[in-house]
């Protein structure tokens, strides 16, 4: 499947990956706005984490075997067989952050407001997701990656 | 004749059947299970009084799930005879399933303490749906509650009660609450939240009598305290605990210690008789021995390694723990494994509460070896800290980082970091 692939030596730490994330998944898609206007910002579902000289990215590893699915109280988290998207049905989320106590990447993240977490989903629906279109030094990369 | 027969329709039973149809699509599955509901999750009744869950938030698979998976069901009936030798399972319908591989995952029932008038209405225990079904039809009405226990499902029940209005006391009989998953430091601050939204506290008292309202003796009106003090209440919740349910095994020769014991792959000691979930005793990977552990994640990943091996792929079962995620009153906090070490020669341990910020964190750690650890108020990473613990990684050289602010996946060193992305993502 295709995956999102981080380069450290292209990292600058800018955030921007951040920003596009939380664009992507606000309601109006509009910079300003999202950040600035909308009552219930999203939360961004990859983080930039320093740690002087490395610097990393957390966020959903698509594990094949994933803790979060295993773990999920509700049945709000799943893995879709075919495509191999680890994903999560919102509507089915009750916040009880028994995900986030097992994800090994530290990648599920808290929506404290919504009571809800949030992960990647690779934005569904786009040829490319938001955080690797909009990396100014390629150093996410989206690509196939096996299995 | 079913291939294979499950004992119990819970979160056990369903993963059990989700990893025998991975390896066998084909092989005839039939499962006998008392509740007459749908796959619905247990750990979502509290959001269920309070009304943040629905009826179809509450189900954890779809409705067709059991005829997805081709399997014949057996719902509503009770299995009450188990004959190994001749191999079959009888119901209380007197229909008779035979097998070739058993497991059996019955789950636990609530510990319920002997209180005189318990048998009043207005008495719940809180453990199935059915529990939360009477418990919200009657607490609609209700003004005031008491919850007689202060661990988890005492606390669940609380929140959810307080959530719809309710006037709640937890009575606990230990000095504070969560006693057994939580240190002093991190218990309080979680009694703080719940107080301040509401909820009286007793420590240290337990109920001596629960008495019948005036004018109508067959209901409640008030809980006696052991010291003589008295609680005017409509509700009262029992949340004494769960214990597993081996009734059903008694003199049949299994072997039961606490629960049902198991060995590394499920299996019983009696030849294709396997056991999961909350009757199993199953690995506990902090003690290194069996151990009862009645929580849903763990329940489901011995179900994953339980419907494996009976389906004929070898699978040894990593180990589960003590693990609990908690959103109550509020206050997100987190207990894995050992937190409150006694030997303490043996167990160095890291503290940092950060008052201002209401922030607790504890590492235990014993050889440089993560054993167990408490984060409240900040628990983004606790996933991190369960992987180094999970996977017996000694932190020594960075275990500084533990407690920071920005302790994430970064903290670790590059080789660690790059070799649990190749072997956990790929």
């Amino acid at each position: 499947m295709k995956k999102i692939v981080f380069r450290e030596e292209a990292c600058m730490g800018c955030r921007l990956c951040e920003v596009y994330c939380i664009v992507q998944h606000s309601m109006s898609k509009d910079i300003i706005k999202s950040h600035r206007r909308e009552e219930t910002k999203p939360v961004s579902r990859i983080t930039v984490e320093v740690k002087k000289p490395h610097i990393m990215t957390a966020r959903c590893q698509q594990c094949k075997t994933p803790l979060c699915v295993a773990s999920c109280l509700s049945g709000a988290m799943y893995r879709d067989a075919e495509s191999g998207l680890v994903t999560h049905d919102v509507d089915k989320c009750i916040g009880c952050w028994t995900c986030t106590m097992v994800c090994p990447f530290g990648a599920i993240v808290m929506d404290k407001k919504r009571k809800v977490v949030a992960k990647c989903d690779l934005c569904q629906g786009m040829q490319v997701p938001a955080c690797v279109a909009n990396c100014p030094n390629d150093a996410l990369v989206y690509q196939e990656v096996s299995p | 004749m079913s291939k294979y027969v499950i004992v119990g329709g819970s979160v056990a039973a369903i993963s059990a059947v989700e990893a025998i149809r991975e390896v066998d699509p084909a092989g005839t599955i039939a499962i006998i299970a008392e509740e007459p509901f749908p796959t619905y999750s247990r750990p979502l009744i509290g959001d269920y009084v309070s009304g943040e869950a629905t009826w179809d938030k509450m189900m954890y698979r779809s409705d067709r799930f059991w005829s997805e998976n081709k399997v014949e069901t057996f719902i509503g009936s009770k299995a009450v005879r188990l004959n190994f030798t001749e191999r079959f399972v009888e119901t209380d319908a007197g229909k008779r399933i035979e097998y070739e591989k058993l497991l059996l995952a019955t789950g636990s029932e609530p510990l319920i303490p002997k209180i005189d008038g318990s048998n009043r209405k207005g008495v719940f225990v809180f453990i199935t749906l059915a529990d939360a079904e009477n418990l919200k039809a009657k607490c609609e009405k209700a003004e005031k509650a008491v919850v007689v226990g202060g661990g988890l499902i005492g606390v669940c029940a609380a929140d959810a009660l307080t959530e719809v209005g309710a006037k709640v006391t937890i009575v606990e009989l230990k000095e504070r609450l969560l006693s057994l998953l939580f240190n002093s430091t991190a218990s309080r601050i979680i009694e703080e939240a719940a107080r301040s939204s509401g909820v009286d506290i007793v420590t240290g008292h337990t109920v001596a009598r629960i008495g019948g309202m005036l004018g109508d003796e067959s209901k409640v009106g008030i809980v006696v305290l052991d010291s003589g003090e008295t609680i005017p209440c409509d509700i009262v919740v029992l949340a004494a605990g769960v214990r597993p349910r081996v009734e059903l095994v008694a003199r049949t020769g299994l072997k039961v210690n606490k629960g049902i014991v198991v060995d590394r792959f499920m299996h019983t000691n009696i030849p294709d008789v396997y056991a999961c979930g909350d009757v199993a005793e199953a690995y506990d990977f902090v003690s290194g021995e069996g151990r009862v552990l009645p929580q849903w994640p763990t329940a489901y990943m011995e179900g994953r390694t339980a419907g494996h091996n009976m389906a004929g792929i070898s699978e040894e079962y990593s180990g589960g723990t003590v693990m609990s995620a908690l959103k109550y009153f509020n206050v997100p906090a987190v207990a894995v494994g050992i937190t409150n070490p006694t030997e303490n020669n043996d167990f160095e341990v890291l503290t940092n509460h950060d008052s201002a910020k209401n922030v607790y964190k504890k590492v235990a750690l014993k050889d440089g070896v993560i054993k167990g650890f408490i984060l409240v108020n900040d628990i983004c990473k606790a996933g991190v800290m369960y992987y180094l613990m999970q996977m017996n990684v000694n932190v020594a050289r960075f275990k500084s980082e533990l407690l920071s602010e920005d302790f994430g996946f970064i903290s670790l060193p590059e080789h660690l970091r790059k070799k649990i992305l190749k072997e956990v993502a790929q």
